[in-house]
């Protein structure tokens, strides 16, 4: 009887001996991108894959999982999962992610079978394979989870299409793009290492316990069944970093220039998971800034000095961050309480109840800062002034965010930066941004910005309602503005049977 | 000193993996959180095959946690026998 093979054996008999030699062409022009970005590869047989998942075991554990997963799908929506989330408000959390996030999902699916294509190597080749498999499976079980919401609440109808088009909504958008317009390496750090490392983990891990704490059944479920696969994306992204750094010390200045653009890349797309947990869980479980020491200074700080030894060091602006972790999200909610007209989920002043809970978790800057803001709002909107900002905002040209992040030793006062190319002069949040694009200004002089493209009447309309309703097809009165009043809260209070 | 991590869903697998990791690494900390449990200790640890077929009462296969893991930090590394999560400084 022939002996059962081991873990090791069976990676290597099901991976590598799936190579084959080029005779009849040359192996560089077979590879076409695997130099251009200055990556020195000696040794592709060094590539370790922790996991040593070969596909056998792939498919039998996935299919497994997507079982359980679809079980509690259909046991959600026959029981009416909806209702029993703590509080309608807490879906536009869930509005935000299927429009922001879940096209992500499938720019990774595709970003990875695009470059995995591009490596000679054949561990690397298989690992890409199997996370382009596991991107796709990510957006479709959202799509499947979050079809239940569309039937009973507003603003999940046309996902696809608002990704594409809204201005919020091309941060997320434009940080993919950036990373699958760059070369198979640069993609490899940006999505391995900056989008699973630092992204999915904040928003995957802190965020989804959240929703089950919110009762949100769905969510939580698939939001776990997409982490299982993260984690092995994530011990990738760590495995692609060590890997070039081994094979050759002229790989190190260019790993770390990209650990510190894409870190703060990927930073800035987290202004949206800051809002999401510190403003739209309705019950608590930690507050941004918690979730952020956790699992990214505890986290990443023992990463980078793991990474040490070859020389990596902690990447640029982390002090930036560190100071930001205190302001972002509230700056981040205001923005978009500004601009609820414009959006298509609603936004709110914070109960009493969740100020008091805000100047507990931020005491060194809510209650100076923030609290006073909130509460002039909420004066005005009983007053039957609720404030919208019928301007159209400044973007950043590299995050594109609406310049509404400050200077953190002065938090009243708005960041502006700038730099003049080819007599052009482009704006930007942060050094950070500004940063980025000095370096690469061809690249980020292409950004499509969408504030631009609305004045330069690339958007169908002549005034700001006609975009809305057309150019991004948001249902006026129903996907936007306030939550109180909406229909959205409406129907909930009749299922509620609260006046 | 860096800490590694690994987050498990909170079920009825997951507890005998827990109680193993607890048996095997008895300076870890074990966080209950809502839908998960983590588990965090300094510089290393250990999932043991046997340990966890041990409690669980049933063959076990190590690549079986990819059913029940949520994330993890550290360098992997996963034989037929066991998975170690560590840092290396």
């Amino acid at each position: 009887m022939a002996t059962k093979l081991n873990i090791k054996d069976k990676y290597r008999l099901l991976t590598r001996d799936l190579d084959w030699d080029f005779d009849y062409q040359d192996r560089k022009e077979a590879f076409p991108q695997e130099d251009f970005e200055g990556i020195k590869i000696t040794d592709w047989s060094k590539w370790e894959d922790p996991f040593r998942l070969t596909m056998d075991a792939y498919w039998k554990y996935q299919a497994e999982k997507e079982k359980k997963l679809y079980a509690i799908f259909d046991a959600f929506s026959q029981n009416n999962g909806h209702v029993n989330v703590t509080d309608a408000r807490y879906v536009n959390a869930i509005k935000l992610f299927l429009t922001g996030v879940s096209p992500l999902e499938y720019q990774a699916h595709q970003g990875f079978a695009a470059v995995g294509r591009q490596f000679s190597g054949v561990g690397a080749r298989v690992a890409c394979q199997m996370q382009s498999l596991d991107e796709l499976r990510h957006v479709q079980t959202q799509v499947h989870a979050m079809s239940h919401y569309n039937k009973f609440f507003d603003g999940f109808h046309e996902f696809p299409h608002m990704h594409d088009r809204v201005w919020y909504l091309s941060v997320p958008k434009s940080f993919f793009d950036d990373a699958r317009s760059a070369g198979p390496f640069e993609f490899m750090i940006a999505i391995g290492f900056s989008f699973e490392y630092v992204l999915t983990n904040l928003l995957f891990v802190p965020f989804m316990s959240g929703a089950a704490y919110n009762g949100d059944m769905a969510t939580v479920t698939f939001g776990f069944s997409a982490q299982s696969d993260e984690a092995r994306h994530m011990t990738l992204g760590l495995e692609v970093i060590k890997f070039l750094l081994e094979q050759h010390e002229d790989n190190l200045p260019i790993v770390q220039k990209w650990i510190n653009k894409w870190l703060w890349r990927g930073y800035r797309v987290l202004a949206l998971v800051a809002m999401m947990m510190d403003y739209m869980l309705p019950n608590k479980v930690m507050s941004w800034k918690e979730a952020w020491e956790v699992y990214f200074e505890d986290a990443a700080g023992s990463l980078f000095k793991d990474l040490a030894r070859y020389g990596i060091v902690m990447p640029d602006y982390v002090e930036t961050i560190a100071k930001e972790k205190e302001h972002l999200s509230h700056q981040a909610w205001w923005i978009f309480y500004n601009f609820t007209h414009a959006s298509a989920f609603h936004t709110w002043i914070p109960s009493a109840k969740e100020l008091d809970w805000l100047s507990e978790k931020y005491p060194s800057t809510f209650d100076q800062y923030y609290r006073p803001r909130f509460e002039l709002a909420a004066e005005m909107e009983k007053a039957g002034e609720r404030f919208y900002c019928s301007g159209l905002p400044q973007l950043c040209q590299v995050c594109q965010i609406p310049m509404g992040f400050t200077e953190m030793d002065n938090p009243t006062l708005i960041s502006y930066r700038d730099s003049v190319y080819k007599d052009d002069r482009y704006h930007f949040c942060s050094d950070g941004c500004k940063t980025i694009f000095d370096d690469e200004p061809e690249k980020y002089v292409h950004s499509w910005l969408p504030v631009q493209q609305i004045f330069q009447g690339n958007c169908g309309g002549a005034d700001v309602e006609t975009v809305l309703k057309d150019y991004y097809r948001i249902n006026m009165g129903a996907d936007n503005m306030e939550y109180a009043g909406s229909p959205d809260d409406l129907r909930w209070k009749a299922w509620k049977g609260v006046a | 000193m860096s800490k590694v991590y690994i987050a498990l869903q909170d079920n009825e697998e997951s507890r005998y993996i827990i109680e193993a990791m607890e048996e095997d690494n008895p300076d870890a900390t074990v966080i209950r959180q809502p839908a998960m449990i983590r588990v965090e200790n300094e510089n290393k640890l250990v999932i043991r095959r046997e340990t966890v077929e041990e409690k669980i009462g049933r063959d076990w296969n190590v690549q079986e946690l990819h059913m029940n893991l949520i994330t993890l930090a550290g360098n992997v590394d996963e034989d037929d026998d066991q998975l170690t999560i560590e840092w290396k400084q």
